[in-house]
């Protein structure tokens, strides 16, 4: 029984976090058909603002929402910098300005501030644990899976319920039209930005919360992940990415229960694998979202 | 047709101007730097027979280029230093050692039946599918050589490889690579895929099995980058698993976008233009942390230009500097052009 609850805790807490890095990164699929590679900088940025904050006495509430804003800052400027100058020409193209920009934010931390690991302030309720039904679990996961479903009922509102939400769904279903109805396309793209910024943000407090440094390359995990749960979950819809996130974190728990040591060093490669025969299977991933419209 | 024959010339021109230019000058540091210019371009060119061709950004390059050069060090160390360079060698293998040449050959054909294997579903992916799964798979390339300590020694140097390769051996490399690029860029599966790059739908309606067209360009990237990587891994002679991973991958898509993807003739210019400005600015950052004042190690400068670089061609070129036909082409036409006026 506990290990059951152990294991459902886990799943759910990864889980989580990986729906939620999968739909930051759809949020902009969805509406752009262009994937943003500099993605993963965003929760680096966040990681490394509270760095940065940390000297400053604040309390660590204010420090975190600081990083959240800084996520969204940033994820506006990858929207100025990467996206809209050749938004119009070929697809390539903006993949190489986002894989630059990527690069760009990364050599910049090296640069400005470290290539060492740097401690990141966190509340002491991170690094606690409780005991459910006999299984001991960090409160950290807890506070994962609690900030997950709050974040995945508030996007699910938003795009349901609110005007910019519908413009924003309206934009990903087919763009010209939604222009030509009176949607004004910069703003649903940059609004579209910040969302993706702001839930970079969150993640990247919660994923960083689980290491306790932060490192120029730490937002390769996440984009990886972000990146093969979207591809199971189908790229263009929104539910499609929580699934494969959930789907994923699944997967990669079941692996880690299951795999030897030896084994487990390659359980990327596994995951992979399994994410080929999904493939196979399905090359327009479990859920197919709406019909593609001509982009921008 | 003739204009293929104008571009090879040219191109081989280019190398061989390269290879003697810096054996002339006598310096080390000179043939060093274009010895290591004739290996990028053995691989930018290998990635521009995929991608150019395709459409399809590649991020798995420089994995294969890894397993060639894996591959490569397990067939040439010699069997005395084995023990030493890789000491959890399965034991028939301990014994195996062949000629470099050799080894060039088995690296590019192991990099190959890779490739097959696993691309063969993910070529029928598209778009941002085909991207995301590229790289993943440099990942997980990534992953397996830090990992299977048994033949790469885990995420520790492995040394001892035979210094085999030259200045000499690299351009002929260089050039048989940008032979081979152009040849199949005029073939039929490569003018059928450059179809499938300008319009899916109406190359698929005319009978072009895309999936299938891709596969084999990939296979054939697949196969240089391997090579490239023997041939690295004999000219660097020691190296560890993170020389093939995303920094790398940045320089080459860098070279190949900036010179221009779709034409070979771009994949050279922007190897060598890139390889200068790469030698360039890490002379600089060398400058600069030899005077270190006080703000201590200078790192990432030289990424960091070459990303702006890159960002601004894309908004004011983003065909590259040669977006669309052959220098071969070009001269011919401007030839012909002025013959008509006279």
């Amino acid at each position: 029984m506990a290990f059951a609850i152990q294991f459902v805790i886990d799943v759910l807490s990864l889980g989580g976090a990986y729906a939620l890095m999968a739909l930051g990164l759809v949020i902009i699929y969805g509406i752009l058909r262009l994937v943003n590679f500099a993605y993963g900088e965003l929760i680096m940025v966040a990681g490394y603002t509270m760095f940065l904050a940390s000297g400053s006495g604040l309390p660590w509430i204010v420090m975190a929402v600081l990083a959240v804003g800084m996520a969204i800052v940033f994820g506006i400027l990858t929207d100025y910098v990467a996206f809209r100058p050749v938004r119009a020409k070929s697809v390539t193209a903006v993949l190489i300005t986002s894989f630059a920009f990527s690069n760009l934010l990364q050599n910049a931390a090296l640069l400005f501030i470290s290539p060492r690991p740097r401690n990141v302030p966190l509340p002491d309720i991170f690094s606690q644990t409780v005991s459910i039904g006999g299984a001991i679990t960090p409160v950290r996961n807890l506070i994962t899976i609690a900030a997950s479903i709050l974040l995945l009922a508030g996007v699910a509102f938003l795009m349901r319920r609110t005007t910019l939400g519908i413009a924003m769904r309206a934009a990903a279903t087919n763009f010209t039209m939604a222009r030509m109805l009176g949607v004004p396309a910069n703003l649903i793209i940059s609004s579209a930005f910040a969302l993706s910024g702001f839930l970079a943000g969150v993640v990247g407090i919660l994923w960083i919360g689980r290491i306790g440094t932060v490192v120029p390359g730490v937002g390769l995990e996440p984009l990886l992940v972000a990146f093969i749960a979207t591809v199971i979950g189908g790229m263009r819809s929104l539910p499609g990415a929580v699934v494969g996130g959930f789907l994923l974190a699944l997967i990669d728990t079941t692996l880690n229960y299951t795999l030897s040591q030896d084994l487990l060093k390659f359980r990327d490669a596994f995951t992979f694998s399994l994410v080929i025969l999904i493939l196979l299977w399905r090359p327009e991933g479990l859920i197919r979202g709406p019909a593609s419209g001509q982009r921008t | 047709m003739k204009h293929s024959y104008v571009t090879a010339l040219i191109l081989i021109g280019v190398i061989a101007a390269i290879a003697i230019g810096s054996q002339l000058l006598g310096i080390r540091l000179y043939d060093r730097i274009s010895t290591n210019l004739l290996i990028s371009l053995v691989l930018v060119v290998g990635l521009q027979t995929f991608m150019g061709n395709s459409g399809l950004l590649s991020f798995a390059h420089i994995g294969f280029m890894g397993l060639g050069a894996y591959t490569s060090a397990v067939l040439t160390i010699p069997s005395q230093m084995k023990g030493m360079a890789l000491p959890d060698l399965y034991g028939f293998m301990k014994v195996v050692e062949i000629s470099p040449l050799l080894a060039l050959f088995a690296a590019g054909a192991l990099a190959a039946v890779v490739a097959a294997v696993i691309s063969y579903p993910l070529m029928r992916l598209s778009d941002a599918a085909s991207v995301i799964t590229s790289f993943a798979l440099l990942v997980v390339l990534y992953t397996v050589m830090n990992n299977w300590s048994a033949f790469t020694n885990g995420p520790r140097t492995l040394f001892g490889l035979p210094k085999t390769t030259d200045m000499p051996v690299a351009a002929i490399v260089a050039s048989i690579v940008v032979v081979v690029a152009l040849v199949f860029k005029e073939s039929r599966t490569g003018k059928l895929l450059r179809a499938s790059r300008e319009d899916e739908v109406a190359a698929a309606a005319l009978g072009a099995d895309i999936p299938q067209l891709r596969w084999r360009a990939f296979i054939l990237a697949a196969f240089i980058a391997g090579i490239g990587g023997a041939l690295w891994g004999h000219f660097i002679t020691s190296f560890a698993p993170k020389a093939f991973y995303l920094k790398e991958t940045f320089l080459i898509i860098t070279m190949l976008v900036i010179g221009g993807a779709n034409t070979v003739t771009g994949a050279v210019a922007g190897t060598i233009l890139i390889t200068f400005a790469y030698e360039a600015l890490r002379g600089t950052e060398g400058a600069l942390n030899a005077t270190s004042f006080g703000a201590g190690q200078v790192v990432g400068l030289t990424e960091i230009v070459l990303a702006l670089a890159m960002i601004a061609v894309m908004i004011v070129r983003p065909g590259g500097l040669f977006p669309n036909r052959e220098i071969g082409h070009i001269l011919t036409r401007t030839r012909r052009k002025k013959e008509i006026v006279a």
